[in-house]
């Protein structure tokens, strides 16, 4: 039975081609057209394959047993040791991920239909979305490093696009580049990664390096250790996580849309995938997992605090999303990696639907998106707001929606994870409480108490998109953007009730068996008193933003002034930028200044050329003293030039090249 | 008396050196002219002698040519040199006539 897996990357790649190619030309309703048609029909190539490989599905004529594989023109690399194969894998992990990925892609395409009706290069936005939806299913479907790789590159590619979408401006180039730079540092780890396991292992396949630890039990940290390592790096540049967060943040100079699909749901998910698709390795390095553990419960905490106090809606969702994923991270670090995906997919569903649904706050603002100048719009914008609050819900981590179920799995197996596990498990507690309170902070500020609107000057940030509409009117955002945010707000609500125990049975072929509450200390009534605790943290953020944003009141200003250090180095983002300008970016400046201005330019390029010119110059000068024109003088070098020869003949030559082939043509003097 | 072949060349060697000498030391063009006359026939002189040394190694019993090269050698440099003395004297002749001076050192057209 085939699963036709190479149509899921190959539909948005021709998607891509039309609209890349062709779309200047073509009507915005057909540009529509293939962009749409390309990830709908990619979902249901998915949608087919998970029916036939649904775990209940195994006795029947059609029945798929996963993991399942299709190889593609036989070798696609074959360089001495060097074999690699073009080959795409379907198992349950990349299930989800295609679910997630052509699901939320799909309907964030829908939404963009709308979001981004009134934009110039409408065909080039709708390109670039169908080439990440390519370049991201290549990721997730590959089933060697060296494939993943190519994916995880080209996702980069279509990242930096869109980040640059508006190119005509400079903070969203900038942040463009901002973001591929620092990408590339991470790429640099993968890289190193993949070399390290090409030594060891002599295969870049996930299937045989898999067999070969399997067989290996005695391989333990050492080699695996530096192995893991190098794949953090790549994985903390892809999924934002310290040291390498500081492009996310940048990069909601993108469209909104953009933002949800790529820099929430998807990509930057790409990290924690990779983790959990070489776990094996993972497994055997308990350094490398604590690393693991400590970057992401670091993260966490540290991108919270600053959610904390920005006014940017798209910047406290940003770094939202950097403390999200490191909630993954941490899941992945205690070896829970069936918590992390899980938190993965419902964080797909809620951030998503959050980035959706501040979009079409900016969008009915007319390009406002600073929270001081919103305020009231629970009645203006009454979808967008009942579909933020799922959000808001679910992200915070409140019973019954879906973040509470993820969250707390993560939570709880960081718990039952030893004694730094404990430490691990109340960082991410308070990051949750932190979680809840800049939730509800941007929930109050942007639907409540009165409207700020008109007391400000409307500060314009959000790109070009408010020069097109007239700047007054509040309005509700058209269907194609509501119905997208209604089915993630349905997701987001209802997506955790699969229950943990259900997914993390489904992913147990793939990344392991979870922990099992029954069979631990305390069983489950200790896993209720833990999910009691986090949703009672979350409450209490709740309630401080409650008291500190939902009536017009000092009280966050007080706070503010009282702590006035606190805040500024919050504000500031902790100087993270500004540390890293001043010790990498400028010392890299002035030595590629110096290398490329002075040695490069200066001494290779400009002397080179004027050595040349000067060699030429200067001979000639002389030979044009030499050609005189006087007879007499020819004659004489003539005579010199003879007799110079004659010179080279007699000894040179004779000596030695006609003495060596026994050719003797000495004058004899005595002669006869 | 039995003459060294040595002694040819010796004096083939004078006698080019001599038209060098003044090819460079005359200004006269018709002199400096019979300077090269006097090289051409100083290496007419080696010819003749280098032929007459193969025939006396007895190789020429091998190669029969080989003997006869130097003195065939010397009959195209006299036709050369035949030719070259019409041509450079009627050059000589139309060059007083337009310059009314066979100083080379004033026929310096050519320099640059």
């Amino acid at each position: 039975m085939n699963l036709y897996l190479y149509l899921i990357p190959l539909l948005p790649f021709v998607g891509f081609l039309i609209n890349g190619l062709l779309g200047r030309r073509l009507p915005k309703a057909l540009v529509s057209t293939v962009a749409l048609a390309a990830p709908l029909a990619g979902f249901l190539v998915v949608l087919r394959a998970a029916m036939l490989a649904w775990p209940g599905n195994t006795s029947g004529p059609l029945a798929i047993t996963l993991p399942y594989t299709e190889n593609f023109g036989g070798s696609w690399i074959n360089a001495g040791p060097l074999h690699v194969d073009f080959t795409f894998a379907l198992d349950q992990l990349t299930l989800v991920m295609l679910l997630i990925i052509t699901g939320v892609g799909f309907l964030i395409h829908i939404y963009s239909v709308g979001y981004m009706s009134h934009e110039e290069g409408y065909w080039r936005y709708f390109a670039y979305l169908n080439l990440f939806l390519f370049f991201m299913s290549v990721l997730v479907l590959a089933e060697n490093f060296l494939l993943m790789f190519v994916g995880w590159e080209g996702v980069g590619l279509a990242s930096y696009l869109l980040i640059g979408f508006y190119f005509d401006k400079k903070s969203a180039a900038d942040a463009g580049k901002k973001a591929f730079v620092v990408n590339r540092i991470g790429d640099f780890g993968f890289l190193l990664g993949m070399f390290l396991l090409l030594a060891q292992f002599g295969s870049l396949s996930f299937g045989s390096i898999g067999s070969s630890l399997a067989a290996n039990p005695a391989l333990q940290g050492g080699i695996l250790t530096a192995i893991a390592l190098c794949l953090v790096v790549g994985a903390c540049g892809k999924s934002a996580q310290i040291p390498l967060y500081v492009w996310l943040p940048d990069a909601m100079e993108g469209p909104t849309p953009v933002s949800a699909l790529i820099h929430a749901a998807t990509m930057v998910t790409a990290g924690v995938y990779m983790i959990a698709r070489t776990h094996a390795i993972f497994d055997r390095s308990p350094f490398a997992l604590a690393v693991v553990a400590i970057i992401g419960a670091a993260t966490a905490l540290f991108a919270a605090t600053i959610g904390l106090v920005q006014t940017d809606i798209k910047r406290v969702l940003a770094y939202s999303t950097i403390s999200q994923l490191g909630y993954m991270f941490l899941g992945c670090g205690v070896a829970a990696y069936s918590a992390a995906i899980f938190h993965l997919m419902t964080h797909a569903f809620f951030k998503a639907l959050l980035f959706l649904a501040a979009g079409s706050v900016i969008h009915g603002l007319s390009g406002e998106q600073d929270m001081r100048n919103m305020g009231g719009l629970r009645k203006k914008l009454p979808i967008t707001f009942w579909t933020m609050t799922a959000g808001v819900l679910a992200i915070s981590g409140i019973f019954p929606f879906a973040g509470f179920f993820s969250k707390d799995a993560d939570l709880y197996d960081a718990f039952e994870h030893g004694a730094s596990g404990k430490a691990i498990w109340f960082v991410g507690l308070v990051a949750a409480g932190l979680t809840s309170f800049y939730m509800f902070r941007l929930w109050y500020l942007t639907f409540f108490g009165e409207s700020r609107a008109e007391t400000q000057t409307s500060a314009v940030n959000d790109n070009s998109h408010s020069t097109l509409h007239t700047s007054h009117s509040v309005h509700e955002s058209p269907w194609s953007m509501l119905a997208p945010l209604v089915i993630l707000a349905l997701l987001s609500i209802g997506g955790g009730w699969i229950g943990m125990k259900h997914f993390g049975d489904f992913l147990a072929p793939v990344v392991g068996a979870v922990v099992d509450p029954e069979k631990e200390p305390g069983g489950e009534t200790f896993d209720y008193f833990l999910s009691v605790v986090a949703v009672a943290v979350a409450a209490l953020g709740w309630f401080i933003a409650h008291l500190f944003y939902f009536r017009k009141n000092d009280r966050a200003a007080k706070l503010a002034a009282a702590m006035s250090g606190v805040h500024s180095l919050l504000a500031n983002k902790y100087w993270i930028d500004e540390l890293y300008n001043f010790i990498f970016v400028r010392p890299l400046k002035a030595i590629s200044t110096f290398i490329l201005g002075w040695i490069g330019e200066g001494v290779i390029i400009r002397g080179s050329t004027w050595l040349l010119g000067g060699i030429v110059m200067l001979t000639g000068e002389l030979l044009r003293r030499w050609q005189s024109g006087n007879l007499r003088s020819y004659a004489a070098w003539l005579a010199a030039g003879a007799a110079v020869l004659i010179l080279f003949a007699g000894y040179a030559i004779t000596d030695t090249w006609l003495g060596a082939h026994g050719i003797d043509i000495h004058i004899n003097w005595a002669g006869r | 008396m039995h003459v060294p072949s040595s002694w040819y060349l010796i004096l083939s060697a004078l006698l080019f050196t001599l038209g060098v000498v003044g090819f460079l030391i005359k200004r006269n063009l018709i002199t400096v002219f019979m300077s090269i006359e006097l090289m051409l026939n100083a290496v007419n002189l080696s010819f003749v002698t280098f032929g007459h040394m193969w025939r006396a190694t007895g190789q020429a019993a091998i190669d029969h040519h080989i003997a006869e090269r130097g003195q065939i050698f010397v009959f195209f440099v006299m036709m050369v040199a035949a030719a070259e003395a019409a041509v450079g004297l009627a050059i000589i002749i139309a060059i007083f006539r337009a310059r009314g001076t066979l100083n080379v050192d004033q026929i310096d057209l050519m320099k640059l």
